[in-house]
């Protein structure tokens, strides 16, 4: 009888495997075709595709497409600025919209109501929006650098971390979660005698491993995968970030497929490897998003 | 009580200081300069001051006209036909340049025209690209936020079963959304290729041979909805994981009150599933919304608008005029339009999802 019921099992499930398979394979075929061509020349990579070799690692296979890609553009730059301009602004953006949701959450003071909400309303602003205007902005606002006052901000890694270290979203995320923690823990250590950055410092701040976590998630990939932006206000090479440096290899006349592939590939699997690490937490910090709108 | 606790001006302040003034700069501040800027004709550098010009820039864009052409007629009043048989017509630009009877027609240029009896009516507009891109940015938004929610939904239920492994399948669902979408462009690119391209091959080897192969993105009838489905391929994970976490706060004893009663799978999604996912499907359906009003990099990346203007889009344009023309008045007025287009939808979406009592 076990046995019998066993198969059954068996059998009610291989369909709804087969579903969930097939739609996987939707999703996973342009992302492995991807790094298969990297390793294959340009001619077999186009001759593949009329078979299921485009998938498979065979034929003349080497990493000849990154040492070439890695002569024609200066790669190591590229992600050396991305992982910079990321990693300032994902911490930057921690420290700030943390604070502020601090504030706005354990601490009084005229106006707080007034201006949360007006923070709050940015959230239905696209920045695709506000783009053109910062564009002029950036162009004309001072800076105090190391040669004394200066203008315009375009091509300098400022241009692509400051615009984006505090937004609603970020503020938003960690007041929600602020307003979960226990009240009392924070007035007794105002009882204590413990000033409010101590607090903020010593007890919220250890707490808030999840919402820190969401946040930093949310904002890496942002970051990292801005385009439009660091396209119009960088023109340098060598602030340039590995979205745009793409143009290196599509601005061809013959495009150099395996190139691009391995081009790719590069800037794309340490993200899906750390996304794959962390995905039970990449996706909640998704959700996140959509709990409360 | 706790207020004499918390109140702190000073240190409030201090404290919310630093993002509310970065938001205050970077985002409020803009978004008011492309109102401004909207009514001048403000360039990136010019040696010129900047005018007002008061709502020239929107007219240049929204402009507008019919125009009905009557057919040429001979001193009989017969109607002239070429060799073809084809009705001929006075030419447009007669009406169009410099004409003092028709001032409302100067400039504009012919966006489309019908037949109707011997007579050609014709819509003119002041930007016939502009238009074409505004159609385009609405299609895309009408197809891709239902067909991708709807999508995601049912992923979200495929994937909110209890089976050994699913926690995999909804990773690798998810997987499109860590991928910066100029990656999957440049990927679907290649896979959209004409003849021998990957999609085609496999849509022939799944027809067994009777697929013709086509240009996916060279064809003015294929490019945008090529773009559509690849975009829905890279979005719908994301919209998955909310469907999901909505899915996740419905009650199970709903679910086994539903089997107790009887009820099927079909009617348990009506009555059950359906109601308590309302205010995630307004999110969602907001969220798609406004993702894909901005959309850029596909266009960017993939056909830069072309061909024949089939793909443009308002962002791509509002660059196209702010950036490579350096017309930041420009540039600004198609992204006030966008966020009033944006503003305007969501409001209407939440007007018509807005819980009944």
């Amino acid at each position: 009888m076990a046995l019998v019921s066993q198969d059954n099992r068996g059998l009610r499930l291989a369909p709804r495997y087969a579903v969930l398979i097939l739609v996987a394979i939707m999703f996973i075929f342009p992302l492995l075709f991807m790094a298969m061509s990297s390793l294959k020349p340009d001619q077999q990579l186009l001759n593949d595709t009329n078979s299921l070799r485009a998938f498979l690692p065979v034929g003349d296979i080497s990493l000849q497409n990154y040492t070439d890609a890695f002569d024609r553009a200066p790669i190591g730059v590229f992600v050396f600025n991305s992982v910079l301009v990321t990693g300032a602004t994902v911490l930057l953006t921690l420290f700030v919209c943390s604070l502020a949701a601090f504030s706005f959450v354990f601490l009084d003071w005229r106006g707080k109501e007034i201006i949360f909400s007006i923070l709050l309303a940015t959230l239905i602003i696209p920045y695709e929006t506000i783009f053109i205007p910062l564009l002029l902005m950036a162009s004309q606002l001072p800076w105090i650098g190391t040669d004394g006052l200066e203008v315009g901000w375009l091509n300098t890694y400022r241009v692509q971390i400051i615009p984006f270290i505090a937004d609603g979203l970020s503020i938003f995320l960690f007041v929600q979660y602020f307003r979960d923690l226990p009240r009392e823990l924070i007035e007794a250590s105002r009882v204590e005698g413990a000033s409010w950055w101590m607090i903020y410092r010593k007890v919220v701040m250890p707490l808030s491993g999840p919402v820190i976590a969401t946040t930093a998630i949310l904002k890496f990939l942002f970051m990292y995968n801005q385009y439009l932006w660091p396209l119009m206000v960088v023109q340098e090479e060598a602030i340039r970030p590995v979205m745009v440096g793409l143009g290196y290899f599509t601005d061809q006349l013959n495009v150099p497929w395996g190139e691009v592939m391995a081009y790719l590939t590069i800037i794309t699997v340490p993200v899906l490897a750390f996304y794959l690490s962390l995905q039970r937490v990449f996706i909640s910090s998704v959700a996140s998003t959509g709990v409360k709108g | 009580m706790a207020s004499k606790l918390t109140r702190s001006n000073k240190a409030g302040w201090l404290m919310a200081l630093p993002g509310t003034a970065l938001i205050a700069t970077f985002i409020i501040l803009p978004f008011f300069l492309a109102f401004a800027f909207s009514l001048t004709n403000q360039r990136l550098a010019s040696p010129n001051p900047t005018e007002y010009v008061g709502f020239e820039n929107y007219s240049g864009l929204l402009g507008l006209a019919i125009f009905t052409l009557e057919p040429e007629r001979d001193d009989t009043g017969a109607v002239l036909r070429d060799e073809d048989g084809e009705i001929e017509y006075p030419r447009l630009r007669n009406f169009t340049r410099n004409n003092p009877d028709y001032p409302n027609l100067q400039g504009k240029r012919e966006w489309f025209s019908w037949q109707s009896g011997e007579n050609r009516t014709v819509i003119l507009a002041s930007d016939v690209v502009f238009m074409k891109s505004l159609v385009n940015t609405v299609l895309f938004v009408l197809v891709v936020a239902p067909v991708q929610a709807a999508f995601a939904l049912g992923l979200a239920l495929l994937i909110n079963q209890k089976l050994r492994g699913i926690s995999i399948f909804r990773a690798i669902y998810f997987m499109p959304v860590v991928v910066s979408i100029v990656v999957v462009s440049l990927l679907w690119r290649f896979i959209y290729s004409p003849g021998d391209g990957l999609l085609n091959n496999m849509l022939m080897w799944l027809s067994f041979g009777l697929f013709e192969p086509r240009d996916w993105l060279g064809t003015t009838s294929s490019a945008l909805p090529s773009i559509m489905a690849m975009s829905i391929w890279q979005g719908v994970g994301f919209h998955m994981v909310i469907w999901l976490a909505g899915l996740q706060t419905i009650s199970p004893t709903l679910y086994e009150a539903a089997e107790i009663e009887g009820a099927r799978k079909w009617q348990t999604f009506r009555y059950v599933t359906w109601p308590g996912l309302r205010n995630t499907a307004v999110l969602i359906l907001i969220v798609i919304t406004m993702q894909a009003f901005a959309l850029f990099a596909q266009i960017d990346v993939m056909t830069g608008g072309g061909p024949l203007d089939s793909t443009q889009v308002l962002v791509f344009q509002a660059v196209e005029r702010g950036y490579e023309r350096n017309d930041i008045a420009g540039g600004s007025t198609i992204s006030v339009l966008l966020f009033l287009i944006v503003l305007s939808i969501s409001l209407i979406q939440r007007y018509l999802t807005r819980e009944r009592s």
